[in-house]
């Protein structure tokens, strides 16, 4: 099995259909806008954007398998990659790296420098609390559930909340095991 | 160069954001879960128009902000023109789009024997109302962008014939 997708990022991005950013930034705005007014708590709304984020890693990660011609990672190390390198590029158009690896290789760091969602934003004082970004995590987490990784992705970094980049924690909990829809023998 | 994202972050956010509030949030209640729907389209037709419309002289009349959102702002959203406008003169526009891009991996089934079933919605199938939800958020949008550019208005959809999705526009007096 090859290990490494045939195909780049960057050239998976140039190929697909393309839409102009900002409709995709705005649109992201509004929506959190109105959860903040619909919603009192600024947990449910980071709670309500990571559920978001999850229903969309579920419907993507069919478009980024069939688009990118990646198949199976030989461990979560190369997954962690694969997100960084291919999926946030064919997606969003910009790169992101790993790093912090801890020893035993299930949990890492995914850095992004760069992040259209958050073009034009600043949170205004009323907003602490809030993880902006928090869609970006539930795609994550949703996408490698459905590739049999339970994971657990927290924000530790936000430029929002005066960092220096955007740092998410990547956690694996859980490969379940693939199980055939049918069973030999029982 | 403009910055772009992939078309399908753009089609799962709008579909989640539909569900969100047309299922999760207010799954008995479909007219306001269509008010936050639209009121989001609103926002981003009111940011977008700002951005669109800066280095432009003011529009001279109605019509010329609405052939603004046929050609320019239609162009820079979906990448194409709308195919046909209609007017009566009298403040009605009707913005058509014989392939409208957020409707285009959308199918509804007709189903022509068993439309008697809910009285309620005579001639209108299930498929029906989802897709009508989905149309909240670009009617939002238009209406932001003319309320941006100060001419109040109502905005509806009518899909009647499939992917061709007509905008009526009706100009407050």
């Amino acid at each position: 099995m090859a290990p490494v997708g045939p195909r780049s990022g960057d050239a998976i991005f140039s190929s697909i259909d393309r839409v102009n950013a900002e409709l995709f930034t705005l649109t992201y705005g509004a929506i959190v806008r109105q959860l903040l007014t619909d919603l009192e708590e600024v947990e449910e709304v980071n709670k309500q954007l990571d559920q978001m984020g999850y229903n969309i890693g579920i419907r993507l990660i069919d478009e980024f398998l069939a688009k990118s011609g990646v198949s199976r990672c030989v461990d979560f190390k190369e997954t962690a990659e694969m997100i960084a390198k291919v999926g946030f590029k064919m997606f969003l158009g910009v790169t992101a790296s790993v790093s912090s690896w801890d020893a035993d290789g299930t949990c890492c760091s995914i850095i992004l420098e760069d992040n259209p969602l958050v073009d034009f934003v600043e949170l205004p004082d009323t907003c602490q609390g809030l993880y902006y970004c928090n869609v970006l995590s539930g795609v994550i987490r949703g996408a490698l559930e459905m590739v049999s990784m339970k994971t657990e992705v927290t924000w530790t970094r936000d430029v929002l909340r005066g960092d220096d980049a955007y740092e998410l924690q990547v956690k694996l909990l859980k490969q379940v095991a693939e199980e055939y829809p049918y069973k030999d023998d029982e | 160069m403009v910055r772009e994202v992939a078309e399908s972050c753009v089609d799962t956010m709008l579909m989640e954001m539909v569900a969100m509030y047309s299922g999760r949030f207010y799954a008995n209640k479909p007219e306001l879960a269509a008010r936050r729907i639209e009121a989001i389209g609103y926002q981003v037709g009111h940011q977008l128009s700002e951005r669109y419309t800066m280095e432009r002289p003011r529009f001279s009349d109605h019509l010329e902000a609405i052939k603004f959102i046929c050609k320019d702002f239609w162009s820079e959203v979906f990448k194409k023109q709308i195919d046909n406008l209609k007017t009566n003169h009298r403040g009605t526009f009707v913005l058509q789009d014989n392939k409208f891009r957020w409707l285009s991996r959308v199918s509804v089934e007709p189903s022509p024997e068993k439309e008697t079933e809910d009285p309620s919605t005579p001639g209108e199938s299930k498929a029906a109302q989802a897709v009508s939800m989905y149309l909240y958020f670009p009617c939002g949008i238009i209406r932001g962008v003319l309320s941006n550019l100060g001419i109040p208005c109502a905005v509806s959809a009518d899909i009647s014939s499939l992917p061709t999705c007509s905008f009526v526009i009706r100009v407050k007096a």
